[in-house]
């Protein structure tokens, strides 16, 4: 049949009648969706391969910021008489003794089935001691109540008369938790359950916080005062003499992380040859010390940063026309005066595009300042990283690297704004 | 930018003033990495020019450190596993992300912006948190200490910039041609690889390029998701900086340093060739 319908199409409009305009439009549109379909399909693979392998894990590590399962997991009934429980009790803040004999029941329990370490993992990550409070009270812990449950356990540790451990187990209990990222900012829940800082010598993330943005900041300004004039160079020289010098640019960039770390290290250190120059020039008396210090962190990571910030500012600059600051000059500007007036503003986007990308990678680095850096110079990666492989306190991993993650995204979002994520060049 | 005849004497120290801070700055990029290369045919175990070095007495030379790196069983091991991860991601990267490239840059491509936001996804997010993220998933599925694990996240790094060079290629391209070869009575596949292909070739090998020199040079991924037995040629050198540093990094970090320029190089020659075949003449 469908031959048929087709002749007696073409033959209608060979006659000089208009072909059904709905069936045309109808027929374009299906090409058009097919083609789509087509186009989508081909970046189907390239998606769902990054779903699995990029987005699925980093969507479990922003979970792991806010799960709340090893009570759930090693003591249910206990979890279910704490949920069930209003938080309020006789003694002030001591539950009823049906949930406390639920929860020494369970906690039996789960002793006997060697299921009790992350829970006492978990307690330990709100309140530092808990641990030793819970094991040690699961191991005296008698098969039968002497008189009450809660008697019993006020017994074996005072601590459970008081009202701070079972708002601790309550909150355990909850199906999610807040700890971490509180925790990530140097705040905690206090008996009565409101938000409120934590003492002075536990606050650190805070400070840490600070340090990345502080270190970043004096990254991507240093990479500015010093890529600025070398672009500049750089876009002004004629092209037998800037191709070359680009690729010196774009060596360091190429030459592995690894390599420039250890090519710092060997540089800077007390017998290096920076030290050695200065003391045969009679600059200083005593080897300074350049590196594991602040000071080393910031000179290597200004020079791995660097070609982030040259490359969008050459690309930038070489568009400007020569002549406008010639002609600013021919109008009586000083040289001064029309690189300020006229030069500056006009590389204005390629100063965002390379400040934003150098700042951006720079509070997410890891590798440069835990080699060259002290103790007192690591950024927020490093704890992600001592926090998922030391001490396996998941959860707080997940909380920073959810804030750097936030951090990464709103920063991007701006760079998306203002220069467009398709110009991200990559030298 | 040559210095004209009637520049003035203020004018003219400011010149040579600039290109000395210029030169500077260039020594500043480039030598760190330089003086890497004489230090690493030290004869003795220090990191830093003795004086028989400095008065080129041969003496002072020595490719001790190299036979060293050849002669450990640790190292040899680490170079095998750095080229199997390094290729492996490089095929699974290099070959999703043509395709997708493929489909981004057709006209009718839906939702563009935002398919393109999650390819790029993996260029943006730091390190440590895909590396964090992939180590979690990674135990809860057991495939932590595996080279399928590692092959996997190092693609995934790499895809976004197959993505974005052939993408580039693409742009430039003309869709005539494909026309040309359909009506000529080719069919798709054909003029895939008889046509689209050969030209946009200098695109995809540079992303490949880029993809293999990703996974070779990471070193953070590897860290949290790499055993004893795959350990990389980044992840010996972290070891040997942060526990035993011994001027053998050294002679690792010049071979490393041979192999970017090569890499360098041949990506700069793909770019002209790039342009040439795509008509754009050298400015």
């Amino acid at each position: 049949m469908a031959p048929v319908e087709v002749i007696g199409e073409v033959t209608g409009e060979s006659a000089g009648r208009p072909a059904d305009p709905a069936a045309l439009r109808r027929a374009l549109r299906r090409s058009e969706r097919r083609r789509q379909l087509w186009a989508f399909g081909l970046t189907l693979p390239l998606l769902g391969f990054l779903v699995a392998v990029f987005v699925v894990p980093i969507a479990g590590m922003l979970k792991l910021s806010v799960a709340n399962s090893e009570l759930a997991t090693a003591m249910p009934a206990a979890t279910e008489a704490l949920r069930a429980w209003d938080g309020t009790g006789d003694d002030g803040g001591v539950p009823p003794e049906a949930v406390v004999a639920a929860f020494a029941t369970d906690l039996e329990k789960a002793r006997a089935a060697r299921a009790l370490a992350p829970v006492a993992q978990r307690l330990n990550n709100a309140f530092a001691g808990d641990r030793t409070l819970l094991q040690g009270t699961a191991r005296n812990l008698p098969e039968a109540p002497d008189g009450s449950w809660t008697a019993t356990l006020e017994a074996l540790d005072p601590a459970w008369g008081e009202p701070r451990i079972w708002q601790s187990l309550k909150r355990a209990a909850a199906p999610w938790t807040d700890l971490y990222l509180l925790q990530a900012l140097d705040l905690q829940r206090d008996a009565t359950d409101a938000i409120a800082p934590v003492s002075a010598d536990r606050a650190i993330y805070r400070n840490v916080l600070l340090r990345t943005f502080w270190i970043s900041f004096l990254v991507t300004l240093f990479c500015f005062v010093i890529g600025y004039p070398l672009a500049y160079k750089l876009s002004t020289l004629p092209p037998r003499l800037a191709n070359p010098l680009m690729i010196l640019v774009l060596l360091p960039f190429w030459t592995s992380l690894l390599v420039r770390s250890a090519a710092w290290i060997v540089v800077l250190q007390r017998e290096g040859p920076i030290n050695e120059s200065l003391l045969w020039l009679g600059v200083i008396a005593e080897p300074v010390q350049l590196v594991f210090n602040r000071a080393g962190v910031l000179i290597a990571m200004t020079h791995i940063m660097l070609p982030f910030m040259i490359l969008p500012l050459v690309s930038v600059m070489r568009s400007i026309p020569k002549s406008h600051m010639q002609a600013a000059i021919g109008l009586g500007a000083s040289p001064l005066e029309a690189f300020f007036k006229v030069f500056l503003p006009q590389t204005r986007p390629g100063i965002g595009a390379g400040c934003l990308l150098v700042f951006i990678i720079s509070i997410g680095y890891y590798i440069t300042p835990a080699l060259i850096g002290g103790a007192a110079d690591q950024m927020i990666s490093y704890f992600v990283a001592f926090f998922t492989l030391e001490t396996v306190n998941w959860g707080m991993a997940g909380a920073l690297g959810s804030l750097l993650l936030v951090a990464t995204l709103l920063l991007y979002l701006v760079y998306a704004r203002l220069v467009g994520l398709d110009r991200l060049r990559l030298g | 930018m040559a210095l004209p005849t009637y520049a003035g004497p203020l004018e003219r120290s400011w010149y040579y003033a600039f290109r000395i801070i210029c030169a500077a700055i260039f020594v500043f990029l480039i030598a760190p990495i330089l003086i890497i290369i004489p230090l690493s045919f030290n004869a003795e175990p220090y990191f830093t020019f003795t004086r028989a070095m400095l008065t080129f007495d041969p003496d002072g030379y020595s490719l001790r450190w190299y036979e060293d790196f050849w002669n450990s069983t640790s190292w040899m091991a680490s170079i095998r596993n750095s080229f199997i991860i390094a290729i492996g991601a490089t095929i699974v990267s290099t070959s999703l992300g043509t395709l997708a490239a493929l489909g981004l840059s057709r006209s009718h491509m839906p939702f563009r912006a935002a398919i393109m936001g999650v390819l790029i996804s993996p260029m943006i997010v730091p390190l440590i948190i895909s590396a964090a993220g992939m180590f979690f998933f990674y135990s809860k599925i057991n495939m932590a200490q595996t080279y399928l694990g590692i092959i996997l996240a190092h693609a995934a790094l790499g895809t976004p910039f197959v993505v974005i060079t052939v993408t580039a290629t693409l742009s430039g391209f003309d869709h005539s041609l494909t026309r040309a070869a359909a009506s000529l009575g080719a069919d798709p596949t054909t003029t895939f690889f008889k046509v689209t292909m050969p030209l946009i070739l200098p695109g995809v090998i540079s992303g490949a390029l880029f993809a293999f020199i990703t996974s070779f040079d990471e070193v953070v991924i590897v860290l949290f998701l790499a055993g004893v037995e795959q350990r990389t040629i980044p992840r010996e050198m972290w070891s040997g900086i942060r526990e035993s540093i011994s001027p053998t990094i050294l002679a690792v970090a010049s071979i490393l340093i041979a192999i970017s320029v090569l890499l360098l190089l041949s990506l700069e020659l793909l770019r002209r060739r790039n342009e040439r075949l795509r008509g754009i003449v050298e400015s």
